[in-house]
């Protein structure tokens, strides 16, 4: 019995090694660890499990390719979660915790500008260096923090390019930019107060007039009252951004009133999946992002954007049927960030990977990444896209249009 | 300041937007309406003030919203989740509240909250935290040159919302249970005595205020959108509403609903949708401030 058994093991001892030595150097690889506190329950729930998809599935790729190596060791990142609830003073204090009682010396982003400015003190105070992806409050990058790294476009950026193809359209019409009436509907929040003021501050660029601007509850479910004075006002622009529920609810009105404005620009048009709720309604609807598969930057880990698109909806079957969100790809352009510095860093020290980080100079599948010295990304432009029959086709800039855009909107 | 007096002066140069603003508050009020009646109901029964209410027309709505996932026509999601969440009023009745019923106000309160908070994680975890609604692709009506807006979605929505609120009068008004119900807030140690089961009563009204609170969800979900924690909007509105018109106190708690979401329509237009909440919010204090002051004429009098 007990001979049968030692066979056994003996056997099962060897074809375990054959399989080790068959699948790639990675199992040997040391783990290193990273610590993030994301929302994976409250409001931000969605977009917080996106972004951890988006580290993990990266996290698989580099162990994939061997591990990152780090000197002449090489190690797999793991990362530490916990939970914040999409409560910033949750993310504070489970921060503390990582750094003081799991002794992380190295952190991913949370979601979120808000949780991102509610953490970022303590990494700083720590001296931890933090890559985000999922912050892009241009706040976060005034307050001279030197541990922060973001590799996503500030948001100010997110719809200012609107009003510059607002301008560019006004003037094929033979009319002057400053002809141009701008609606603006934004929610409260940081992160949709810089979307207004990137638009406020291109729409005096070029003298156009705001005759609508207004601040959206954080609970929205009707914004008829703001629709109605378009319907009145009749602007040539109409921005809106309240995260996904204000996208639904703008798509949704805007369709069910019939209400006509030449351009009409949003954000999180995939969070909220305007096009698989709405159908026509959201047609000729301009939509910023981050990123686009369908955008022609590539590297050496995922691909070109396309293919890391297919890759990752190949490792996580539940994004097989939507559009994988741009959430997803700059979480792993942040564990790209980071396997590049330790790379160049050669060791563990974390002020030397600071500095690596503040050194990088990367093209990634999700675009250029370069930091400024107040840690944002300045390589990456924000992409528009318009929903066209169904479809989200490049529209803006114009260096990386795959589509001409419909205009006016019907 | 400047915003708000442009915003005052669309409504004279335009006036059909009075009537647009009006239309809309109403559609709106209605369902505020079901919901405050659900509130004054269990409130006025049991005298238990339920801070789940709002939470309980999410969960109406998500059943509706899964069951058009399903494969089930939109509209006959409304009975449905009617009859769900009338099973669901009842488990947490039996699970929760009989047990808190003969406490005091704080533990029913805190008991309430307490399932507020659970229903919206639980909707979280099950649905996402993404906002969702049903699309009937209904057309939409326009009078006066396309400014007054009426979705055939929302006057259906609407159609139901009175159905229902018209059945559930008759039904208190004519029906044993209803009866019993009625006894049972006047005088639940007298209704006892005279042989009306006031554990059923208290058990039946739980779930048909649930099961109301179900169907305003459903309807909810076809006319604007809902998120798991949306629930407060309703809450807030619910308990503004019956403070307002005063329990047990039908017809006052319609015309309130009604007219708490004119109003709001209102202010959102002159000071701006941000806003909006906060003008409910300071409704209920006009409200309360009045009748402490009724309140204080009536004192007097007793002395």
């Amino acid at each position: 019995m007990l001979n049968t058994r030692t066979k056994l093991g003996i056997l099962g001892a060897l074809a375990g090694s054959l399989l080790f030595t068959g699948q790639s150097q990675a199992a040997d690889c040391e783990p290193l660890v990273l610590g993030s506190a994301i929302s994976l329950t409250g409001k931000y729930a969605t977009n917080g499990v996106h972004a951890q998809n988006g580290y993990e599935f990266a996290i698989q790729k580099l162990d994939e390719a061997g591990g990152v190596k780090i000197g002449d060791k090489c190690y797999n990142f793991k990362v530490t979660y916990y939970d914040d609830e999409s409560k910033g003073d949750r993310g504070a204090t489970l921060a503390e915790r990582l750094i003081s009682q799991d002794k992380v010396q190295y952190m991913l982003g949370p979601y979120s500008s808000g949780l991102t400015k509610a953490i970022a003190p303590v990494t700083e105070k720590y001296k931890i260096p933090m890559v985000e992806a999922e912050g892009a409050s241009r706040s976060l990058f005034n307050k001279g923090y030197k541990y922060l790294f973001a590799v996503l476009s500030t948001s100010e950026q997110y719809l200012a390019s609107a009003v510059t193809l607002a301008a560019e359209m006004a003037e094929k019409e033979g009319k002057t930019a400053s002809d141009v009436k701008i609606a603006i509907a934004v929610e409260n929040d940081p992160f949709s107060l810089d979307i207004r003021a990137g638009v406020l501050e291109d729409a005096e660029k070029y003298g156009m007039q705001v005759v609508i601007d207004e601040k959206l509850p954080r609970d929205l479910s009707d914004m008829s009252a703001i629709l109605t004075k378009v319907k009145l006002l009749k602007p040539d622009v109409l921005v809106v951004s309240g995260h996904s529920k204000g996208a639904a609810t703008a798509v949704r009105q805007i369709g069910e009133m019939k209400i006509s404005v030449p351009m009409v620009a949003i954000t999180h048009c995939e969070a909220a999946d305007v096009t698989g709720n709405f159908g026509e309604f959201a047609n000729d609807i301009l939509c910023s992002t981050q990123w686009a598969e369908t955008l022609t930057y590539e590297d050496e880990l995922f691909g070109t954007a396309a293919n890391y698109e297919t890759e990752f909806k190949a490792a996580y079957p539940e994004y097989a049927e939507k559009t994988v969100p741009y959430q997803v790809a700059q979480a792993s352009a942040a564990v790209y960030v980071f396997a590049d510095a330790f790379q160049r860093a050669g060791t563990l020290d974390k002020e030397a990977v600071r500095q690596a980080i503040a050194e990088t100079e990367l093209s990634t599948f999700y675009g250029d990444i370069k930091f400024s010295e107040a840690g944002n990304n300045i390589a990456k432009p924000m992409v528009l896209r318009q929903i066209q029959d169904g479809k989200y086709n490049v529209v803006a800039p114009s260096a990386f249009a795959s589509h001409e855009l419909n205009w006016p909107r019907k | 300041m400047d915003q708000i007096l442009g915003n005052l002066g669309l409504l004279f140069e335009f006036p059909v937007v009075n009537l647009k603003i009006i239309i809309d508050g109403v559609m709106i009020g209605a369902l505020f309406a079901l919901a405050a009646y659900g509130l004054a109901l269990v409130w006025g029964v049991m005298n238990v003030k339920n801070l789940a209410q709002g939470d309980f027309v999410i969960a109406g709505g998500y059943i509706a919203w899964w069951l058009t996932g399903l494969g089930v026509y939109p509209l006959l999601g409304v009975p449905l989740a009617f009859v769900l969440m009338w099973g669901l009023g009842w488990i947490i009745y039996k699970l929760v509240i009989a047990r808190v019923i003969e406490r005091d106000l704080f533990t029913s309160l805190l008991a309430t909250f307490g399932i507020a908070i659970m229903m919206a994680q639980l909707l979280n975890l099950l649905f996402g935290s993404d906002t969702q609604s049903v699309n009937l692709g209904f057309e939409t009506l326009f009078f006066f040159d396309g400014f007054v807006d009426v979705p055939i979605a929302k006057l259906i929505g609407v159609c139901m919302a009175a159905v229902l609120a018209t059945c559930v009068i008759v039904f208190m008004k004519y029906s044993r249970m209803g009866q019993a119900i009625r006894a049972t807030a006047q005088d639940a140690r007298a209704a006892r005595v005279l042989g009306i089961d006031t554990e059923k009563v208290y058990a039946f009204t739980f779930s048909l205020n649930a099961a109301i609170c179900g169907a305003a969800g459903a309807i909810i979900v076809m006319v604007w959108v809902i998120q798991p924690f949306y629930g407060i909007t309703y809450a807030i509105r619910a308990f503004v509403i019956v403070t307002a018109a005063g329990l047990g106190n039908l017809p006052g708690v319609i015309a309130a609903g009604l007219g708490i979401g004119a109003l709001e329509q209102y202010g959102s237009h002159i000071f701006g949708i941000g806003y909006q909440q906060a003008i409910a919010v300071l409704l209920l204090l006009l409200v309360l401030v009045f009748r402490m002051i009724q309140q204080r004429r009536s004192r007097q009098v007793l002395k």
